[in-house]
C-alpha cells in the first residue's frame, strides 16, 4: 500500500488520520466537550434540596448577578488575576531578558535553575508562603530581629496581597519561558543596526526589543491569566476571608451548599469571563501590533 | 533498420515498461499519460525542471505512489497491486534517508536482515559493498558523523546490496558541492557499468544527465518532450523549450519564404536566406514563424586573414566569459541589436579577445537547427 | 559579551532569592527539631522522616497516587503518540478542531475541567474512585504528551519510512525497527512528565477522588493540623528530591530524542 494514498476525495483520505486520532478525540469529546455542554445544561436547571428540577431557567444566572457576593467574588477573581498577571509578567521580563542577553553558554543551566523550585508540590509551595508571610513567619521574624519593625506585619497574609505574592511566585517560570523564547528569536544584528543608526540603548529597547518580544509577553500573560482566575488552592490557603476567589465558591456549591446547578452557573460565568477578557486582550494587541508595524 | 529478430530481442530486453501512466494530486495533473520503455542495463535519466513530474514518475516505478491510470511493468511483470517492499527496485532518496539510530554497517545491512544470513556472511557482504562505494572500514561509523557525500554512498550501498533489478535515484547529487558531484557522477557511472544494473536517475541538472546517461527523457509539465541519447537531445532538440533547457542556445527568428518537396528556404534574422532540407524540420512546426537556433560552439571565430568559412560576418565583442578552457564571446548580430554567444576552446596559443575588439565569425548553414 | 547593568544584576539576584525562598524552607524545617514551623530553628533531627515510615494513610495515599500516575502516564502517552502521528503525517477533515479539542485542557482552568467531569459522573451515577481521577488526569496530561511527541514525529524525515519499505520491510516492521526506536526517547520523556504532573495534581483529584485519596489530597488534609506540619515538610523535601531526579532523567531523554531526530 503506497504511503500517500491515491484516493480521490479528501473524505477517503481522512480515514488514515482518523484511525489514529479517533481514540484521543473520542476521549476528549466524551470527557471534556460533552461534560462542558452538560455543565451548561446543568446551570439552567435548579436544585431543590435533594431533587433536581430539570426545567430550563435562567434563575441561577439571575441569582449570580443579583446577589452581590457572587459578583464581588468574580470581580475580585478577575482583578486579582489581572494584577497577578501584570506583576508576574513584569517581574519575569527582566529575568528572561537577563538570561537571553547575558546568559551566554549557560542559558540552559539558567532555565533549569528557574524551574527547579517548581518541582515541589504546588500545595506545599503555597503552604510555604503561608509560613513565610505568617505572623510568626520568616518575613516577620527576620524584620523583627533586624529591628526594622516593632510588631509583626499582619497585612501580608490572609488577604488578597498574599494571594498575589504566592501566585506571582507560582507562575514565574511559565511567564519567563515564553518571553525568553521570544527574546531569543530577536536577531541580534537588528539591535546592532539600531545602535549603528544612532539609537541609544533605551530607545532601541523600546523600538526594537520590546515590540519583537510582544508575542512572548502575550503568551506569558495568557498562560498566567487563564488558570489564575480558576485557582482554588492559593486563595484557600493564604487568602483568608478577603482573598477568597470564585473557585472556592464553586467548590462550596458542589459540597456543603449542595447546589450543583448554581456551581455550574458560576463555573460557566467564570469561563465566559476568562474567554471574553482573553479575546479582548488578543484583539487589543492585534490592533496595537498592527499599528506598530505601520 | 532493426531486423525483426533484433526487435524481438529488444522487446525482451526491456526492464521497465510504462504504459499510459497518469497521476493527479487533487486537481493538479502531475503526470499526463506517459509511455516509456527502459532497457535492461541502461543508465536512464528523467530530466526536467522542478514540478515536471519526474520524481512522481520515479516514485510510481518504486511503488511509493500508485498511478491513477496505466500500468507499470518491471522485468516483464505487472506491478499492479504490488507494494513497494515487494518490487525488484530500490531507491536512493534525495535526502538519503539514512537511519539515524543505526551505524553505517547496520544501515547497509538493513534490507538483508530478512534473509537471515549467518552473521559472518552478512558482515562480509556489507564490507564488500562498502568497499565498492569507497567506504572501506566504515562499518562502525555512527550515522551522525557522516558528511553529505558519505551519506550518499551509504544510501547507495544500502540499495545496491539487495541486488535490485532497477536502481532508482532521486536527485542524489543535488546536495553535494561541485567537485564532489563530479566525482560521484564518475563513480555512479562506473558502478553501473560494473554491475550492469538498470539505473533510472531523476535530475534537473542537464549537465549531469548528459554526462551519465545512455538515454534521457526530457520532461515538461507531466509529459515527455523528447526521448533520446544525450547526443540526439543536444544536437537535435525537437523544440525551443528542450533546446533552451539543455546547454546554451542562441535563438533567431525566421520566416519561410518558399518551399518545395525536399527543402524550404527561410529568411533568418540577420543571417540571410538559408535553405534547409525538409526532413530536419520537426513535426507540427508552424512554417510562418520559425525558430532557428544554434549552439555557441557551432559558429567559429576566424583568427587569421586566410581563415575562411562558408559564411562570415564581423562584429564587436560586447562581453567575454572566460572559463579557463573555453571562452564565451557575446557579440551582436550584423544589422541587429540582438546578441548571440559564440564559444571557442582556448587551445594553446589561441588568442583570447578583449572587450571592444572586432572579430570575424564564421558559420555554415548546417550549424543551424530549426525548432518548434 | 557586555556586562549587565548593576540594576539588572541586582534584580536577578533578588528575583532568584524570591524564587527559591519557599523551597529553601523545606530542608530547613524538615530537619528542624521542633513541632512548630517558625524561626528560630531548634536543632537537627531525622525524626520527622522516620515518622513518615509509619504513617499508614500516607502509604495508602502514595500507593493510590502511584497507580494513578503510572496509568495516566501510559494512557496519555498512547494518546499522545496517536495524536502526534496523526497531526504530523496525515491530512484529514476536522484536523484542526480535533487537535484543538485534545489540546484544550491546557487552556482551561483545572477547576472547570474537574467540575465538568464531576457533573457527568454524578449524572451517570458513577461513584468516585481511582479511575475517575485517572480519567481527569489523562485529560490534562495528553496535551503535554502531544507537544513532546509532535516535534519528534514532525522532524523525522519522511523518507526514512519510505526507505524502510523500499528496502523490503513491512509496515509493522518499519514501525518496530525505525519509527519506534526514534521516538522512544520522546515516549520516555512523555511518560515521565505525565507521571510527574499526575503525581502532583491537586484540584482535579480533589474533586474526583472518592474515599481513596491521592498524595496531594492527603497533604491537603494534613495541612489543617499544626502538629503534622513538620512531617509534611519532610515529605515535601523527599518529593522535591524525587521530582528533581525525574526531571533530570526527563531532560536526558528529551535531549536524546532531539539529537536522534534532529540529526536525520
Amino acid at each position: 500500500m503506497a504511503l500517500r494514498s491515491s484516493f480521490g476525495t479528501k473524505w477517503k483520505r481522512s480515514f488514515a488520520g482518523w484511525r489514529l486520532i479517533g481514540g484521543p478525540f473520542l476521549f476528549g469529546f466524551l470527557l471534556l466537550l460533552a461534560p462542558l455542554f452538560l455543565m451548561i445544561a446543568l446551570s439552567l436547571w435548579t436544585q431543590d434540596y435533594l431533587d433536581l428540577d430539570r426545567t430550563p431557567t435562567l434563575n441561577n444566572y439571575r441569582d449570580i448577578f443579583s446577589h452581590p457576593v457572587y459578583v464581588m467574588l468574580i470581580k475580585r477573581s478577575v482583578s486579582i488575576s489581572l494584577f497577578v498577571t501584570m506583576v508576574t509578567v513584569l517581574l519575569a521580563f527582566p529575568m528572561a531578558y537577563y538570561i537571553s542577553f547575558y546568559g551566554g553558554k549557560y542559558k540552559a543551566i539558567w532555565l533549569f535553575l528557574i524551574t527547579i523550585p517548581f518541582w515541589t508540590s504546588y500545595l506545599l509551595r503555597i503552604f510555604l508562603w503561608k509560613i513565610i508571610l505568617g505572623y510568626n513567619g520568616v518575613v516577620n521574624s527576620s524584620l523583627l530581629s533586624l529591628n526594622l519593625i516593632e510588631e509583626p506585619l499582619s497585612f501580608i497574609l490572609y488577604n488578597a496581597n498574599a494571594v498575589v505574592i504566592a501566585l506571582a511566585h507560582a507562575w514565574a517560570p511559565f511567564a519567563i519561558l515564553p518571553i525568553f523564547v521570544s527574546l531569543e528569536r530577536i536577531d541580534r544584528s537588528m539591535l546592532e543596526a539600531a545602535k549603528d543608526l544612532g539609537d541609544s540603548a533605551i530607545r532601541s529597547f523600546f523600538r526594537v526589543t520590546l515590540p519583537l518580544a510582544m508575542p512572548g509577553i502575550i503568551s506569558a500573560a495568557l498562560i498566567v491569566f487563564i488558570p489564575t482566575i480558576g485557582d482554588y488552592v492559593t486563595p484557600k490557603l493564604v487568602g483568608g476571608k478577603d482573598g477568597l476567589m470564585i473557585a472556592n465558591m464553586i467548590q462550596v456549591q458542589f459540597s456543603k451548599a449542595n447546589n450543583a446547578p448554581l456551581g455550574a452557573a458560576l463555573a460557566i460565568t467564570s469561563l465566559m469571563t476568562v474567554l471574553l477578557i482573553s479575546l479582548g486582550f488578543l484583539f487589543f494587541n492585534r490592533r496595537y501590533l498592527r499599528k506598530q508595524t505601520q | 533498420m532493426a531486423s525483426k529478430n533484433m526487435m524481438n530481442e529488444q522487446m525482451h530486453e526491456q526492464m521497465v515498461e510504462l504504459s499510459n501512466i497518469r497521476k493527479s494530486f487533487g486537481k493538479l495533473e502531475v503526470v499526463k499519460g506517459i509511455d516509456l520503455n527502459i532497457a535492461k542495463g541502461e543508465f536512464f535519466s528523467l530530466l526536467g525542471p522542478s514540478g515536471c513530474g519526474k520524481t512522481t514518475l520515479l516514485r510510481m516505478i518504486a511503488g511509493l505512489e500508485v498511478p491513477d491510470d496505466g500500468v507499470v511493468v518491471i522485468n516483464q511483470q505487472s506491478m499492479n497491486g504490488v507494494d513497494a517492499n515487494k518490487r525488484p527496485t530500490n531507491m536512493v532518496f534525495q535526502s538519503y534517508a539514512i537511519f539515524p539510530h543505526l551505524n553505517v554497517g547496520e544501515n547497509v545491512a538493513y534490507g538483508l536482515i530478512k534473509q537471515r544470513l549467518p552473521k559472518a556472511e552478512l558482515r562480509e557482504r556489507v564490507d564488500a559493498m562498502l568497499k565498492m562505494v569507497d567506504l572501506d572500514g566504515y562499518y562502525d561509523r555512527p550515522s551522525y558523523a557522516l558528511s553529505g557525500g558519505q551519506r550518499q554512498r551509504v544510501a547507495l550501498a544500502r540499495a545496491l546490496i539487495l541486488e535490485p533489478k532497477v536502481l532508482l535515484l532521486d536527485e542524489p547529487l543535488s546536495a553535494l558541492d561541485k567537485k564532489l558531484r563530479e566525482q560521484m557522477q564518475d563513480e555512479l557511472r562506473r558502478i553501473q557499468r560494473t554491475l550492469g544494473i538498470t539505473f533510472i536517475l531523476v535530475t534537473h541538472d542537464q549537465e549531469e544527465a548528459l554526462i551519465m546517461s545512455d538515454r534521457i527523457a526530457v520532461m515538461f509539465d507531466g509529459n515527455i518532450a523528447q526521448l533520446g541519447t544525450p547526443q540526439e537531445i543536444y544536437d537535435k532538440p525537437v523544440s525551443r523549450r528542450v533546446a533552451s533547457f539543455i546547454g546554451v542556445m542562441n535563438f533567431l527568428e525566421g520566416k519561410c519564404i518558399s518551399k518545395n518537396k525536399t527543402s524550404i528556404v527561410v529568411d533568418v534574422e540577420s543571417l540571410g536566406q538559408i535553405s534547409f532540407p525538409r526532413d530536419i524540420i520537426p513535426e507540427d512546426t508552424s512554417l510562418d514563424q520559425l525558430c532557428v537556433g544554434f549552439r555557441p560552439e557551432m559558429f567559429t571565430i576566424l583568427y587569421n586573414k586566410k581563415d575562411k568559412a562558408e559564411n562570415e560576418f564581423s562584429s564587436i565583442v560586447k562581453n567575454v566569459d572566460y572559463y579557463g578552457d573555453m571562452s564565451y564571446y557575446t557579440l551582436s548580430l550584423p544589422n541587429s541589436d540582438k546578441d548571440i554567444m559564440v564559444s571557442m576552446r582556448n587551445t594553446s596559443g589561441r588568442y583570447v579577445y578583449d572587450l571592444g575588439e572586432t572579430i570575424r565569425v564564421g558559420w555554415r548553414s548546417s550549424s543551424l537547427l530549426v525548432l518548434n | 559579551m557586555k556586562k549587565p547593568s548593576v540594576f539588572l544584576f541586582t534584580f536577578v539576584v533578588i528575583y532568584l532569592v524570591f524564587l527559591y525562598a519557599p523551597i529553601m524552607l523545606l530542608p530547613l524545617f524538615a530537619f528542624n527539631d521542633s513541632s512548630i514551623i517558625a524561626f528560630p530553628l531548634s536543632g537537627f533531627t531525622m525524626d520527622w522522616f522516620i515518622g513518615l515510615m509509619s504513617e499508614k494513610t500516607l502509604h495508602r495515599a502514595l500507593k493510590n497516587s502511584l497507580i494513578i500516575a503510572v496509568t495516566a502516564a501510559v494512557i496519555s502517552t498512547c494518546f499522545g503518540i496517536l495524536t502526534a502521528r496523526a497531526m504530523a503525517r496525515h491530512d484529514f477533515i476536522g484536523k484542526r478542531p480535533s487537535f484543538g479539542l485534545i489540546m484544550a485542557p491546557l487552556f482551561l482552568p483545572e477547576i472547570i475541567i474537574g467540575v465538568a467531569l464531576l457533573i457527568v459522573l454524578i449524572q451517570l451515577g458513577v461513584s468516585l474512585n481511582i479511575w475517575t481521577v485517572i480519567l481527569g488526569h489523562i485529560l490534562i496530561c495528553t496535551p503535554f504528551s502531544v507537544s513532546i511527541l509532535y516535534s519528534a514525529f514532525n522532524n523525522m524525515d519522511r523518507s526514512i519510512e519510505e526507505a524502510s519499505l523500499d528496502l523490503g520491510e513491512t509496515r509493522f516492521g518499519t514501525f518496530r525497527r525505525v519509527i519506534f526506536p526514534l521516538v522512544k526517547p520522546g515516549v520516555i520523556a512523555s511518560i515521565l512528565i505525565c507521571f510527574t504532573i499526575s503525581l502532583d495534581e491537586f484540584v482535579i483529584a480533589f474533586f474526583l477522588t472518592g474515599v481513596e485519596p491521592t498524595l496531594p489530597v492527603y497533604i491537603w488534609a494534613q495541612l489543617r493540623f499544626p502538629s503534622k506540619l513538620p512531617s509534611i515538610m519532610a515529605l515535601g523535601f523527599i518529593l522535591l528530591l524525587i521530582s528533581l531526579i525525574l526531571l533530570a532523567v526527563f531532560e536526558y531523554y528529551r535531549r536524546k530524542s532531539e539529537k536522534l531526530i534532529g540529526k536525520s
